[in-house]
């Protein structure tokens, strides 16, 4: 008799617990893999495939799967390599050898006279920055482009051009203070003063 | 009248005045030079968009740019002449960088367009607060104390919340700066009827002229102006002196100063029942709507190495050099300095011009500004977090801006601060603090756009790969169905078609016909999606790997 108490104690118990973690793993569901989703956050969204994966996204659940290095992205430069190695405790790697060259911020510009409409780099435009239709000239809408240069390679007659992006007092940013020298030390262009106007 | 307790502000330091070089210099105009360059950025927001063309003349006041958007404020002629070029000059900017510019040859005559003043018609009725801000926005008035923020904007009340303290800024507290200081005993008469337009327009229950203590010339002049009109006591306008510690011109700490009221980060005055307008402003403000005259000078003061000290009143686009040569400066000083001693920043380019927020040029010398002895180690002594008027720990900040440990420097509220330079005035260790918060800000701001246009990317990306998967479900289903459709024609004429030893002839051949028709279809379909067509084949391996 006791026994039977004791496995019938048990059994409820564990229907008990069991029922519980049920309801945990449904009500408390994670959706997708936050992982993957960190990673992305960190890339930088070019969509390039300058990893050899089709954007950004793809490369991401790769490093999470472990089937890729962490130091594939040039966009993401040195500084991506860090934040990645930080948030999934990889050891850091330079970046790699193909992918070596970290470039200056450009942006695609299509020569709008040698445009002859074939639409092929609109079709190739990761994140639809490229307006236009058949036959009519197509343009690049610069605050959408990432720079991925992948509409470069489908143009048939070559008028695609990457263009840095310039400097402007807008996106200019203070430099690092210089330690080693007195803030005097600089020099500067003479006083315009009325004697030199004269001369 | 009415006497206030007044607050006293966290920090702050006590700094020598250095307005005796030129507070007794009466403003003088400066001849106009021959050629203007005024650079499109004159306000914060939007860049104005050019109405007028190279080679157009135009008149004295004719509006050369119009706003764009609701942040942005009309750019008018300084004066008559041609317009010679549209295109990139040095702007008076820490970077020297180029920037778009209108450049006016003047033809000398200063002739006036048409000017149609706001009040010349509507002194009768009460004028709506939306009129007068559409009315500034396109004389191009901003915020003339440096910040040049566009001051119809700060026209609109936060819902719900009165106004209770209309406070016009004649702190002017940093040193050798003495362009308000001029102003206010000149002009008290313009600022004061501007006032009571504000004050009426606003309906504010109270006007408060903020003045330091080491101006009482022009705290006398305001007063007497004042005194002199009987709207002035209608609407409890009064001068109020404050004590001279810097940075009591600084928004927060004049109003906290005032009304003992903190406005935490990211709660704008209006929200607390205050608003604040320079007094240059408000002489701008007078002007444009009592004369119809947009904003196309200002007061400079040009002080420090220079033969003539005083206060200009400067055609906007004329080049620092003008100025100078004007001021005679000294041709041992060793750069200009625009705006104040404390937040201002050295000249690269004196070719540069004078735009809306540039209320004082300083020639340098070490006689001024003796030479700092270079940056040693922090002691964590703490004199700057006494001296901070924001209440920060500058000496935190610093140690994570200078390790470029950007979100550690944050958390520090490296974004509450002012950059006022009382830190780096105090250091003894002549740390630049201020630089690097300036370094640290920009870094950080630059990481939020990147961020923003990743963001917007990663959104644009995912929506292209949903967009070309919902075509291909759409066409396989368009498929799906004419085919269904063309098995149920077929069946309905295997059932018409009797006789059994032709069953087998004509079946085949409906079945050809039908082949040859589903092929053609599907071509044309394919034909013209292509695009779609490579963009499954370059996602195929992504969903490969996903599944």
């Amino acid at each position: 008799m006791e026994i039977l108490v004791a496995i019938s104690v048990m059994a409820l118990g564990a229907l008990v617990l069991g029922s519980a973690i049920g309801y945990a793993a449904i009500r408390f569901k994670v959706e997708g893999d936050p992982v993957v989703e960190k990673i992305n956050a960190i890339l930088p969204q070019t969509q390039c495939g300058q990893c050899s994966y089709p954007g950004c996204k793809p490369y991401a659940e790769a490093i999470a799967r472990g089937e890729a290095e962490i130091n594939l992205c040039p966009p993401g430069g040195d500084e991506g390599v860090h934040q990645l190695s930080e948030l999934l405790g990889r050891e850091y790697k330079p970046l790699a050898e193909e992918s070596q060259t970290e470039k200056k911020a450009s942006v695609a510009l299509i020569d709008e006279a040698d445009c002859i409409g074939c639409t092929l780099c609109i079709q190739a435009c990761p994140v639809d920055a490229i307006l236009g239709a058949a036959k009519q000239m197509h343009t690049v809408i610069i605050p959408l482009c990432t720079g991925c240069e992948l509409c470069i390679a489908p143009c048939p007659v070559d008028c695609i051009a990457m263009k840095p992006l310039p400097e402007t007092p807008e996106n200019w940013e203070w430099p690092y203070p210089q330690i080693d020298k007195s803030p005097d030390a600089a020099t500067h262009a003479p006083m315009p003063t009325a004697a030199a106007d004269i001369q | 009248m009415s006497k206030k307790k007044l607050f006293s502000f966290l920090g702050g330091i006590k700094l020598a005045h250095r307005k005796e070089y030129s507070s007794e210099k009466a403003i003088a105009p400066l001849p106009m030079p021959k050629k203007l360059i005024l650079p499109l950025r004159q306000s914060a927001g939007s860049l104005p968009a050019p109405i007028v063309q190279v080679g157009e003349k135009v008149n004295k006041g004719q509006c050369l740019a119009a706003a764009e958007g609701w942040i942005s404020a009309s750019l008018h002629a300084p004066t008559s002449g041609t317009i010679r070029d549209i295109g990139d000059y040095p702007i008076a900017h820490p970077s020297g960088l180029v920037a778009p510019c209108i450049v006016i040859e003047a033809d000398g005559e200063d002739a006036w367009g048409e000017r149609q003043p706001l009040l010349e018609h509507a002194d009768s009725e009460r004028l709506d607060p939306e009129t007068v801000q559409r009315y500034l926005q396109s004389m191009g008035v901003v915020g003339m104390g440096g910040a040049v923020f566009p001051s119809h904007v700060k026209l609109s009340k936060a819902p719900g919340v009165p106004l209770e303290t209309l406070i016009v800024n004649g702190a002017e507290c940093e040193p050798f700066i003495t362009c308000d200081d001029r102003l206010m005993r000149e002009r008290a008469a313009e600022i004061v009827s501007g006032i009571i337009f504000l004050a009426e327009l606003l309906e504010a229950k109270e006007s408060v002229v903020a003045i330091e203590d080491n101006k009482p010339e022009a705290a006398a002049a305001m007063r007497a102006a004042l005194a002199a009109r009987l709207e002035a006591t209608a609407n409890h306008i009064r001068v109020v002196v404050i004590p001279a510690v810097y940075p009591a011109g600084s928004l927060k700490q004049l109003i906290y100063t005032l009304t003992g009221k903190r406005a935490p980060a990211g709660v704008l005055p209006p929200q607390l029942g205050v608003q604040c307008f320079n007094t240059a402003t408000v002489y701008a403000i007078w002007q444009a709507v009592a004369r119809g005259e947009p904003v196309i000078s200002r007061i400079v003061t040009v002080t420090g190495n220079v033969g003539r000290p005083g206060n200009l009143e400067v055609p906007l686009g004329a080049s620092v050099a003008d100025v100078l040569q004007y001021a005679e400066a000294r041709p041992e000083s060793d750069g200009c300095l625009v705006g104040g001693p404390m937040m201002g920043f050295l000249l690269p380019d004196y070719d540069a011009p004078i735009g809306k927020g540039a209320n004082c040029l300083i020639a340098r010398s070490p006689q001024f500004f003796p030479h700092k002895a270079p940056e040693s180690p922090c002691i964590r002594c703490t004199n700057c977090a006494q001296a901070c008027p924001q209440g920060l720990l500058p000496y935190e900040m610093y140690w994570w801006s200078r390790a470029r440990d950007f979100a550690k420097a944050e958390r520090h509220n490296l974004q509450e601060c002012i950059e006022c330079g009382c830190c780096s005035y105090v250091c003894p260790s002549s740390i630049p603090l201020v630089q690097y918060f300036r370094f640290a800000k920009d870094a950080l701001r630059t990481a939020a756009t990147k961020k923003e246009m990743a963001d917007q990317a990663r959104e644009r990306f995912e929506f292209r790969q949903f967009r070309a998967e919902r075509e291909k479900t759409e066409r396989t289903q368009k498929l799906a169905q004419a085919a269904k459709q063309q098995s149920a024609k077929l069946a309905a004429e295997n059932a018409n078609a009797a006789p059994a030893e032709d069953l087998d002839e004509t079946r085949k051949q409906a079945l050809i016909a039908a082949a040859i028709e589903r092929v053609a279809g599907e071509r044309a379909k394919v034909g013209c999606d292509e695009g779609a067509n490579a963009t499954e084949a370059a996602l195929a391996p992504n969903h490969g790997n996903s599944a």
